[in-house]
């Protein structure tokens, strides 16, 4: 009963945002008052994905193998944990999650932002539910998770062992959030330009959901690629995965919509320009939807392979990109113009920022998308990788880190003080850290070399905006800035300094030989065999010294059962300085076991900057939160 | 520079055009030398292939032909597609599905001894993972209907 349950809820929930449709179009026309109404069903049609979402988390928890999602992603034998995580671990049952989010983000809307003008919030719910439509209609007609197996199987086919990881099973739902998050701004954009109502205050309503999307971005994109760097056993951090793209190419949207919205927020500038961003943005997120979930690409993400699925996504992706599209065309022209600002001002360097962060988007969307585009023309097989993106995009990222120095001094409307004075510690280091590594290090790439000098003086440079300011006085918002700012420096620091300064050892010992790796003197001490829930592994116990204490360290190659699949599990040290990342390969006749070290100073500033960035964005939300709070109960009293 | 509103509305407009042309010539320029191509054995022997620059090879590990060079890191085989074959050495670990007679993509470059020199090996996985050439492509199937015969 329990899946048959769900069932109907996404059937109701569909019903419901048909009938929200029809009310929005016909209150924005003006035809009838439908205010309420249109705010109640998008509540209940939130409610209602959650309760289809509960359902199919409660069938995985039981394991009801008479569900073929269940039996086809699932096993008794699992762990509680990832077989609840299985629930999204697989096509039918993500894409679900991502209705849920949707539809949750709908009732939220109609919750939340009730200072808006009526016309403009219920056009924005009429937009939501027309986005919630076609996708409950995916679910229900290409990619049902509830479908049922008769006779049920005695046993499930198992998760993918890559898959049955903790950081994993949470990885997609802080991405769906981010993801679908970007929905709300995509919706308030389509509802204020079918109103005409593109002022400050469409702006303080956005800024919430922006910046609560691009924080779960942030974090689930940080998130996958420390995955991916300790899971996949390659030493790389980011691989340029058309998946990692898909994730990749919202946050570069949502990133240049966050700063435009403040430009709109506070000084009623670049209008249609951020009109145009949001629904960039969210495109970027159904783009990134079809990527994974057609099965276009065939990569750990992307499970089945079903065409009809592919083209139904295709369809959906066109008709809401077209239509949000064209009454852009249609409306912009109307909106009336925006507050001016000079050529030196902060505005002007939130301009370059968002253009230089399209052209970034850009050349990511290119790049992913031509191997496809390639092989359906011309059938020719090729693949874009890091070569291309890191000497196309790399410089352009360079340039905006050098307008992140001193971008946040300037002024609003025009800049008329000195600024570049205080720009002369942070240079200094820069030109001192640039000179250091072009004449020490020149076995290291141009891009990285530029990316240290750029950190040592980013670093510095992200702290400025406090300076001369009482910290306790400076509002949370621009805190939170300073904060993002700085974890922005300390992962482009990371990312240069792991491709700077890392160092590999790769060979074959036998028990009791030390190899020595950077600093690192690693003793290969024993191998044996050792088993978990439902694997067995050969465990290898690296002893590892750098001069004082011992570290000791298991890397295993992994055996599952369901389904027989092989796994590398690297063991990393975190030590301060960085990380020392063990793989164990394959013995040969003589006894001799493959190891592959790797020593990785300051590579965990890569993750650390993320997560500072993801925290800046958290401060902000709460500063802009509490100052909406305080000003409505300002006017209320 | 004190721009009036409308013919700053047209300064924006003109940039974000820029950006978008700027941003597809770029793409154009860096895709043009650095897009990796797929081959098969058979492909690379007819010359296909052009030596030292970045591409993928994809076929079969040939059975008995995996060996270990002394150093007990570096490995050699060959990779065929019922056609033609070509010798891989690939330095590191190999992927914990790498089989004999089983499908493998090489990423890497031709050497001028006809050599491939792989950088990064990826194995077929199980149904749910593979590396996309492998997945539904002519060449795996070649290579099937090559072998049944």
């Amino acid at each position: 009963m329990i899946p048959e349950a769900g069932l109907s809820a996404i059937w109701l929930a569909a019903a419901l945002s048909l009938l929200g449709l029809f009310l929005s179009i016909a209150h924005v026309r003006g035809k009838l008052e439908a205010d309420r109404p249109v705010r109640a069903l998008a509540m209940v049609q939130g409610l209602l994905c959650l309760i289809a979402f509960a359902m199919l988390v409660i069938v995985f928890a039981r394991t009801d193998l008479s569900v073929a999602l269940v039996a086809e992603n699932s096993h008794s034998a699992k762990p509680l944990i990832y077989k609840i995580a299985g629930a999204w671990g697989n096509h039918e049952g993500s894409m679900l999650l991502w209705v849920t989010v949707l539809g949750v983000s709908g009732a939220a809307l109609a919750i939340f932002s009730r200072q808006l003008p009526s016309r403009t919030l219920v056009a924005a719910l009429g937009a939501q539910a027309a986005l919630a439509l076609g996708f409950h209609a995916f679910l229900l007609f290409a990619s049902n998770p509830f479908a049922r197996l008769d006779p049920a199987p005695l046993e499930g086919r198992g998760l993918n062992p890559l898959l049955q990881d903790p950081g994993l099973a949470f990885h997609p739902p802080t991405l769906y959030l981010g993801y679908v998050g970007l929905s709300v701004a995509f919706s308030l954009a389509v509802g204020a330009m079918l109103a005409g109502d593109v002022d400050r205050q469409l702006a303080r309503a956005m800024r919430p959901w922006v910046l609560g999307a691009w924080i779960f971005l942030t974090l689930g994109i940080t998130a996958g690629s420390y995955w991916a760097y300790y899971e996949l056993g390659w030493g790389g951090w980011w691989f340029w995965d058309p998946v990692e793209n898909a994730s990749l190419m919202p946050w570069l949207a949502a990133t240049a919509l966050l700063h435009s919205v403040a430009v709109l927020a506070a000084r009623n500038a670049l209008k249609a320009w951020t009109m145009m961003l949001a629904v960039i943005a969210f495109s970027m997120s159904m783009v990134g939807t079809f990527l994974v979930r057609s099965g276009i690409l065939t990569s750990v993400h992307a499970f089945a392979v079903d065409p009809t699925r592919g083209a139904f996504i295709l369809g959906l992706l066109g008709i809401y990109v077209t239509a949000a599209f064209v009454l852009f065309a249609v409306r912009a022209g109307s909106l009336r113009e925006g507050a001016p600002f000079e050529l030196v001002s902060r505005e002007a360097g939130i301009v370059v920022n968002n253009l230089l962060l399209t052209v970034i988007l850009g050349i990511v969307f290119i790049g992913t998308l031509y191997p496809l585009m390639a092989e359906a023309l011309s059938g020719e097989k090729l693949s874009v990788g890091a070569p291309y993106f890191d000497s196309v995009a790399g410089p352009l990222a360079i340039l905006l880190g050098i307008l992140l120095a001193f971008g946040p001094l300037l002024s609003w409307r025009q800049e008329k003080r000195p600024i570049f004075r205080k720009l002369a510690l942070p240079a200094l280091c820069a030109a001192t850290a640039l000179v250091i590594a072009f004449l020490a290090m020149p076995q290291a790439s141009i891009l990285s070399r530029l990316g240290l000098a750029l950190a040592a003086g980013l670093i510095p440079a992200a702290i400025l905006p406090l300076t001369g300011r009482n910290p306790l006085r400076t509002p949370l918002a621009t805190w939170g800035m300073v904060i993002a700012h700085l974890g922005a420096a300390v992962s482009v620091a990371g990312m240069a300094a792991d491709s700077a300064f890392t160092t590999e050892k790769l060979t074959a010992v036998r028990l009791g030989e030390t190899v020595d790796v950077g600093p690192w003197l690693v003793r290969f001490e024993n191998v044996s065999p050792v088993a978990g829930p439902n694997w067995t592994a050969l465990e290898a116990e690296l002893r590892a010294s750098r001069g004082g204490g011992v570290h000791v360290l298991r890397p295993q190659s992994r055996f599952f059962t369901d389904p027989p699949t092989e796994t590398n599990e690297a063991a990393i040290q975190t030590v301060l300085g960085g990380q020392l990342y063990t793989v164990l390969g394959q013995a040969d006749q003589e006894g001799r076991w493959q190891l592959r070290l790797w020593w990785k100073p300051m590579v965990t500033l890569i993750w650390l900057g993320g997560m500072l960035v993801g925290l800046g964005g958290l401060l902000a939300l709460i500063g802009h939160s509490m100052r909406v709070w305080r000003r409505r109960r300002a006017a209320s009293l | 520079m004190i721009a009036r509103p409308k013919h700053q509305r047209l300064v924006l407009v003109v940039l974000a055009l820029l950006s978008v042309l700027g941003a597809v010539l770029l793409a154009m320029w860096g895709l043009k030398d650095r897009a990796a191509y797929f081959y098969t054995p058979a492909d690379v022997v007819a010359g296909k292939a052009v030596a030292g620059k970045a591409v993928r090879l994809g076929g079969m590990v040939e059975r008995g032909s995996v060996k270990r060079d002394r150093d007990g890191v570096t490995t050699r085989f060959m990779v065929e597609d019922g056609e033609a074959r070509v010798l891989v050495s690939y330095r590191g670990i190999l992927p914990d599905l790498f089989r004999e007679g089983s499908g493998v993509v090489a990423e890497g470059k031709l050497a001028p001894d006809q050599t491939f020199v792989a950088d990064n090996i990826l194995a077929k996985h199980d149904e749910r993972y593979m590396p996309p050439e492998l997945g539904n492509q002519a060449a795996e199937h070649k290579v099937g209907q090559t072998l049944k015969r």
